[in-house]
């Protein structure tokens, strides 16, 4: 549909952007920004892709925690002050072959590798689905999942607390 | 322009992972390598989505995706809090000065 | 006279078992002393040192004494006694054995030899009493009679020379007794040197004779000589018909002769006295170099002869050797040794009477030595000298006998010489033993007053050697000369020369009348006149002791002595006094199977030489008496300030010696020392530089160890150090290099899948 097309190539672009100005930023503070870009025209793909719950997801946890997190490391951690000290880039030219190249084949592969698509047109909200099939079929990833995000609040509430005891 | 499809958000899946794939290996300062693992997995999310979107019925790759996230954000968190404790003892992030496991 | 026998045929041998005993006596007694003398002497004292050395002596002489029954009691063609021990070795043609023979010559030196010998061990007894090598002395001499009886009874030219080395051996040894004196250690050591030069040509003679036997030299056109060897194991069948001892029946015998090269004497003399073998035909017709084999073997024997019987040129030993005690002077260098090359000579009769220039030869030089020896001693002053000048002079005549043909006068003279040369030098060993070991006759004089019997002895021993018919030199210089004079057969290099014979004669009857002369000069000198008592020529100080007459032990070994040389006399009467043959020809006959060819002369020429010879003997003796009696004439001095220049030369012995020195010795030890710089030179370097290859291989092999080898080592090891030093830098530490390692490698695998599909 011409509308979905227009609004795809935006959300893409805000995406691929933002995604772009993350290794190539001399500012950190820049490449966090362009990072929430990239988030945000994520989640904006996702409603286009029917996936309204997690693009809601996205929005609260990535941008909302994760990103919330990455800023605050980089305010905590590096000397602003020293632009260039600060985001040093090494070996860009091997990377951007690297980059050349795998994106290369990626594309490659993604245009012109026979897809089998199944046309479904109807969208239809998710939540419900999602929170049954957690509960339903998804019951033991969600319950690892849950584990791990224990271990992970321990684990970083222990990293940080020695930090703080040997201060 | 043709009709939207399954290779559109594939390309743009990979060209998150790329940039991504581009900034760890780039980037000294830590955060940043962080940042651009978040950028790949949210490549793969993406991937993940359009396939279950034009290819998969069901919710697989929702749910998949969601877990992802889930996890993207554990990650993140003690990734940083690791991070924060580096930068408490060496007051540098510079992954090049961080290199205790070199022989 | 022909002394050919009426057949010649081979030896018929009488095997006899104790033979072996004469040699073994002595050479106990000799084992004995050597090993416990010291021991011995020191324990039980001298006694039993001269107990058992005598007693070997005496047991030798008693088994000589049956040996020589046995032999009177066989007819006169076999007496030839032969005791085999065992096989020494056998190879090929050469086959030596352990064998002792007699024949009558043997007999006769092997009785010379243990008798005289005994009597010079009883001697001994008194004269080396104060001598506290008493042990050493007693087993050398029963060593040298042992060798002696080894040179005479052995039974083939081995254990001839071995004996014959052997008293070479023991002369050096008792000439530089009391080698603590370099004089007399240098005499001892002169003495062996000189025997060794003759001994040279001895072996040389020896092999070419060996070789002559087995085969013939031919001259090849290009000039050089073949030698063809004949046949091996030949045998000649010899039939002859012998006339019993009873004289009627004819025997028929049949005994085989070998043919071929052989070392053993009565082989030898098979082979070439019987004619039918062609032996001897061949050998008088071989030529070497141009000269006859005999000739060359002759000669070169001779040398042998030369040095061991101290002829001219290599008598020089002789006179030094008076450094010894003089019992060995008297029992070596007058009966003993120095009459081994005349025995040599008497036994190889047969082959010398085959080259007249051997003869000649040996004639000749026997003559000139007798000539010049005699001259030397007319004027020397040590009592031994002159006997020793004395023996040398004897000893050409000798050969004289020996070389004309006359080998039984040879041989008898050798009897006679060796009993009143013995009596001569022990009774000189009396006087110097009464006179303090005074050996200067000017310091002595008078002692006949003082030592009736040795006074006697020595002058029934001067009138022997100076040939008075009542003792036995006479008769046997007599018959030499007078042979002498009948030789017309000699040559000299090949040419015949038949004035060589009559030449001698004239030598051989100056000769005589110098020996009268100076023995008589010795005699009077000594024992007549005033005890000078040390009161000489030149010395003023006197001693102040009388002489005394010796002890028993000596004088009564003086008397015997003098004793058998007057009595030796009995056996050689001539022919001409008694119409048969002397009882010492006839006994030696079977020996000296040789034919000589003297000239015939009348019967009255004999008797005229014979009184030639008296003669000649008279008119030595009364210059002597003239000139010496009782010291008291100024004509010696007179004639000595006269002809002083003519006399400093005789009296330094014409500087014989002066001249080898010069020529010979210092000759010898320039090219010694020449070979010496060889030898550390090249020879040394030769062997340094194998040395000093091997070390360089060494190092080279040392470094391709410690760089190629060690060198791989080190590499491996260095390239594992290297390898592990560049891939340690793949572990960075850090993240993003690990990433990159990952990534490229899964990329590469991806596109490898992605191409190759």
């Amino acid at each position: 549909m011409h509308t979905n097309l227009v609004v795809f190539y935006l959300l893409a672009l805000a995406a691929v952007v933002g995604a772009a100005g993350v290794p190539m930023s001399k500012n950190i503070f820049w490449s966090a920004m362009g990072l929430l870009s990239a988030l945000v025209g994520v989640g904006g793909l996702y409603v286009l892709l029917s996936a309204d719950f997690l693009a809601v997801t996205q929005l609260l946890v990535y941008i909302g925690g994760v990103l919330v997190l990455i800023i605050f490391a980089v305010m905590l951690t590096s000397q602003i002050k020293e632009i260039e000290v600060s985001n040093q880039n090494v070996g860009l030219s091997s990377g951007a072959i690297l980059f050349f190249v795998t994106g290369t084949l990626l594309s490659y592969v993604a245009i012109w590798a026979p897809w089998k698509v199944v046309l479904r047109p109807e969208s239809h909200e998710t939540s419900a689905a999602i929170g049954n099939g957690l509960l339903g079929t998804w019951l033991l990833p969600f319950e690892v999942a849950s584990v791990v995000l224990l271990a992970t609040l321990i684990g970083a509430i222990v990293v940080a607390r020695k930090e703080i005891k040997e201060d | 322009m043709e009709h939207l499809s399954l290779s559109h958000f594939l390309v743009v899946g990979g060209l998150l992972f790329c940039f991504g794939l581009m900034t760890v290996l780039t980037r000294r300062n830590a955060v940043a390598m962080l940042m651009g693992i978040e950028l790949i997995l949210n490549g793969a999310n993406v991937n993940l989505v359009a396939f279950n979107h034009y290819v998969a019925g069901g919710l697989s790759g929702q749910i998949f995706a969601l877990f992802v996230i889930v996890l993207a954000a554990a990650e993140a968190a003690v990734g940083l809090a690791i991070i924060l404790a580096i930068y408490q003892m060496i007051r540098t992030i510079d992954t090049a000065n961080i290199a205790s496991l070199r022989q | 006279m022909e002394h050919a026998l009426q057949h010649l045929g081979p030896l018929a041998v009488t095997p006899v078992g104790y033979l072996w005993l004469i040699p073994f006596f002595p050479l106990l007694g000799a084992v004995i002393n050597t090993t416990c003398g010291w021991w011995l002497q020191r324990k039980y004292g001298k006694r039993i040192i001269h107990t058992i050395a005598v007693a070997s002596m005496v047991c030798s002489f008693a088994v000589g004494c049956v040996a020589f029954a046995k032999m009177l009691g066989l007819p006169g063609e076999e007496r030839f006694l032969q005791n085999t021990l065992w096989t020494v070795l056998a190879a090929g043609p050469v086959q030596v054995d352990l064998a002792f023979a007699l024949d009558p010559l043997g007999m006769m030196m092997v009785l010379v030899v243990t008798g005289i010998g005994t009597l010079i061990h009883i001697f001994s007894v008194g004269y080396m009493a104060e001598d506290p090598a008493y042990w050493r002395f007693f087993a050398y001499l029963n060593l040298f009679i042992f060798s002696m009886l080894l040179l005479v009874m052995g039974d083939n030219f081995v254990v001839m020379f071995f004996g014959w080395e052997g008293v070479g051996l023991c002369s050096y040894l008792l000439i530089a007794f009391w080698y603590a004196d370099p004089a007399k250690a240098a005499a001892g050591m002169k003495a062996f040197v000189v025997n060794r030069i003759g001994d040279f040509g001895f072996i040389l003679g020896l092999f070419l004779l060996f070789w002559g036997l087995g085969g013939a030299w031919q001259e090849t056109p290009g000039g050089k000589l073949a030698y063809q060897p004949i046949a091996a194991g030949q045998q000649v069948r010899i039939i002859a018909d012998r006339v019993a001892a009873d004289g009627a029946i004819p025997i028929h015998e049949e005994s085989v002769v070998e043919v071929g090269p052989t070392f053993n004497f009565r082989q030898l003399r098979d082979q070439v006295v019987v004619q039918t073998t062609g032996v001897a035909q061949r050998l008088l017709h071989q030529k070497l170099f141009g000269f006859s084999l005999l000739a060359i073997v002759g000669i070169l024997l001779f040398v042998g002869a030369m040095g061991k019987s101290a002829q001219l040129p290599l008598y020089v030993w002789l006179p030094d050797a008076m450094a010894g005690p003089t019992p060995v002077s008297a029992l070596i260098h007058a009966a003993t040794m120095v009459t081994a090359g005349v025995y040599m000579v008497a036994r190889l009769n047969f082959i010398f009477a085959l080259s007249p220039t051997a003869m000649g030869w040996v004639a000749l030089i026997g003559a000139l030595t007798a000539l010049l020896a005699a001259s030397i001693g007319f004027f020397q002053y040590d009592i031994k000298k002159v006997l020793a000048y004395s023996t040398v002079s004897q000893l050409g005549f000798m050969f004289i006998g020996v070389g004309v043909g006359a080998y039984w006068a040879g041989a008898y003279h050798l009897l006679t010489h060796a009993f009143f040369k013995a009596a001569l030098f022990l009774g000189s060993g009396s006087v110097i033993l009464a006179c303090h070991h005074e050996q200067d006759m000017r310091k002595m004089g008078g002692l006949g007053k003082y030592m009736p019997t040795t006074q006697k002895t020595y002058l029934w021993a001067c009138i022997a050697i100076a040939g008075f018919p009542i003792a036995g030199g006479f008769y046997s210089k007599d018959e030499i000369l007078w042979k002498a004079f009948s030789q017309p057969h000699m040559a000299l290099l090949g040419m015949p020369a038949a004035w060589l014979g009559p030449l001698i004669y004239l030598i051989g009857i100056i000769t005589a009348t110098g020996t009268a002369f100076y023995m008589f000069r010795s005699y009077y000198m000594t024992f007549t006149g005033e005890y000078r008592d040390g009161q000489g020529h030149d010395d003023a100080h006197a001693h102040g002791h009388t002489p005394k007459e010796s002890p028993l032990s000596i004088t009564s070994v003086l008397v015997v002595l003098a004793s058998g040389a007057v009595l030796a006399s009995l056996i050689g009467l001539p022919a001409a006094w008694t119409n048969q043959p002397p009882i010492l020809e006839h006994f030696l006959e079977p020996s000296l199977p040789a034919t000589v060819h003297f000239a015939e002369h009348p019967r009255w020429m004999e008797w005229a030489f014979q009184i030639i010879g008296v003669s000649a003997g008279a008119i030595g003796w009364l210059f002597a008496r003239f000139l010496y009696l009782d010291g008291k004439s100024p004509v010696p001095a007179q004639l000595l300030q006269r002809w002083k220049r003519g006399w400093t030369v005789v009296y330094n012995k014409y500087y014989v010696d002066e001249i080898y020195e010069a020529t010979v010795v210092r000759g010898s030890l320039v090219l010694a020392r020449i070979l010496s710089w060889i030898d550390s030179r090249l020879v040394d370097g030769v062997v340094n530089l194998a040395g000093e290859v091997t070390r360089l291989f060494a190092n080279l092999d040392g470094a391709i160890d410690k760089y190629i080898v060690d060198g791989a080592v080190n590499l491996v090891a260095n390239s594992t150090i290297a390898a592990g030093r560049g891939l340690r830098r793949v572990q960075t530490g850090r993240i993003q290099t690990y990433l990159y390692g990952a990534l490229a490698g899964a990329l590469v695998v991806v596109l490898l899948n992605f191409l190759i599909r």
